[in-house]
């Protein structure tokens, strides 16, 4: 009884009983932990690059490394074009995402198909995209292991350049390609009205929320590799 | 039922216009981001540098806080719930700030005290152009393959082959 006293009569009213004290879905909370645990994840990746960066006395140019295009000539180097198409296409699929979730909850199940299509063709987009350019990379030598860039003020640089690159984008990549496995998933079950019959859209906002964590290590990932 | 019937659609209205006002502020924050990378392809000032990769790095905090908070509803749920996210998270401060803390004070520490390290940093070479990765990796491939032939036919034991030090 004391406890109830200190504290405040919305607050003891919320722990009671009787109801959800998180006003959620028990599902939606733990996608919400699970994303959170991912976060470490990735967080232990982006971080561990730092340290041997900043351990490192010498690191090549992401302007350099990073400066071809599909289709362009011989000779022509575009720092920074590809990579902005790829994190543009993957801001938009996650707009695309947040229109479908805002559909399910209106029950809208036209809306929720068409932007669920949208979504997993920016995904699918996103990873031929990443494909080229894992293809062009090891075209020009470079791999886990195998390093042929320069560091920036020409001295000779060790392989933890690529094998960074190569194991965040990789995780990353995979992480884009499972989010589009369960996209195509759920975009099945909404068509076979699985959703329609439960009464409730709340797979697609779990399948959102994991999406967009997607899309956010991508804002990290885009500016650590290719900006800084 | 009119009632609720309107409230819905004043929901609606509003929470589209937040997911366009949260679209436009990422775009634009990716904009800038990107004006500011190209700008530092032709910069030659450290310092200046620095400081345009600290607004860089303010920028991306800024997008993931709007992509969490509105793409990710998280704003809009109970404060018990974000509480219990937001909070382990925070354990990122210590994490990135001793991590970092320790890379450069390793550098420094190879620097003062293994002259090769230095060394290897104020030698120049030269760009090998004509290696190509998919044909490097079959040439090892194929040497792999042949040295185990040769390992099982004359029962000898072969040398390592001593790989370079980068």
């Amino acid at each position: 009884m004391s406890t109830t006293t200190t504290a405040s009569p919305n607050e003891a009213k919320l722990w009671v009983g009787g109801k959800s004290p998180f006003n959620s879905e028990y599902g939606k909370v733990m996608m919400w932990y699970f994303l959170m645990s991912d976060a470490f994840t990735f967080g232990a990746f982006l971080i561990s690059y730092g340290t041997v960066r900043f351990s490192t006395n010498g690191w090549p140019n992401s302007n350099e490394v990073f400066r071809s295009f599909p289709f362009a000539p011989e000779g022509v180097h575009a720092p920074l074009v590809f990579v902005s198409i790829m994190t543009f296409i993957l801001i938009i699929s996650s707009v695309t995402m947040v229109l479908a979730v805002h559909a399910g909850k209106n029950m809208d199940k036209k809306g929720v198909v068409r932007n669920m299509i949208w979504t997993i063709i920016g995904g699918i987009a996103f990873l031929s995209c990443q494909a080229w350019e894992w293809n062009h990379l090891f075209h020009e030598g470079a791999w886990w292991g195998a390093n042929p860039f320069l560091n920036a003020d020409g001295t000779a640089s060790t392989t933890n350049f690529t094998n960074f690159f190569f194991t965040i984008t990789g995780f990353h990549g995979f992480h884009v390609f499972s989010g589009v496995v369960i996209n195509i998933i759920m975009l099945i079950m909404t068509l076979l009205n699985k959703f329609e019959q439960r009464g409730h859209y709340l797979m697609i906002e779990k399948a959102g929320l994991y999406w967009h964590f997607v899309d956010l290590v991508w804002v990290f990932v885009f500016t650590i590799f290719y900006l800084l | 039922m009119s009632h609720t019937h309107t409230d819905q659609e004043a929901h609606n209205k509003e929470a589209m216009a937040e997911i366009k006002k949260v679209t436009i502020i990422l775009s634009v924050f990716t904009i800038i981001e990107l004006i500011l990378g190209f700008w530092m392809i032709t910069m030659t000032s450290e310092a200046l540098k620095l400081a345009i990769k600290g607004t860089i790095v303010i920028l991306m905090m800024a997008k993931a806080f709007y992509i969490v908070a509105y793409f990710m509803h998280l704003k809009h749920e109970v404060k018990n719930l974000i509480m219990t996210i937001v909070v382990p998270l925070s354990l990122f401060v210590w994490f990135i700030g001793a991590f970092l803390w320790d890379g450069s004070s390793f550098r420094n520490l190879r620097n003062n005290y293994n002259p090769y390290f230095k060394e290897q940093a104020t030698i120049k070479v030269e760009k090998k152009v004509e290696e190509h990765g998919a044909a490097k990796h079959e040439a090892t491939d194929a040497k792999h393959e042949t040295k185990h032939e040769s390992v099982e036919t004359k029962h000898e034991p072969t040398k390592p082959e001593v790989e370079p030090y980068y």
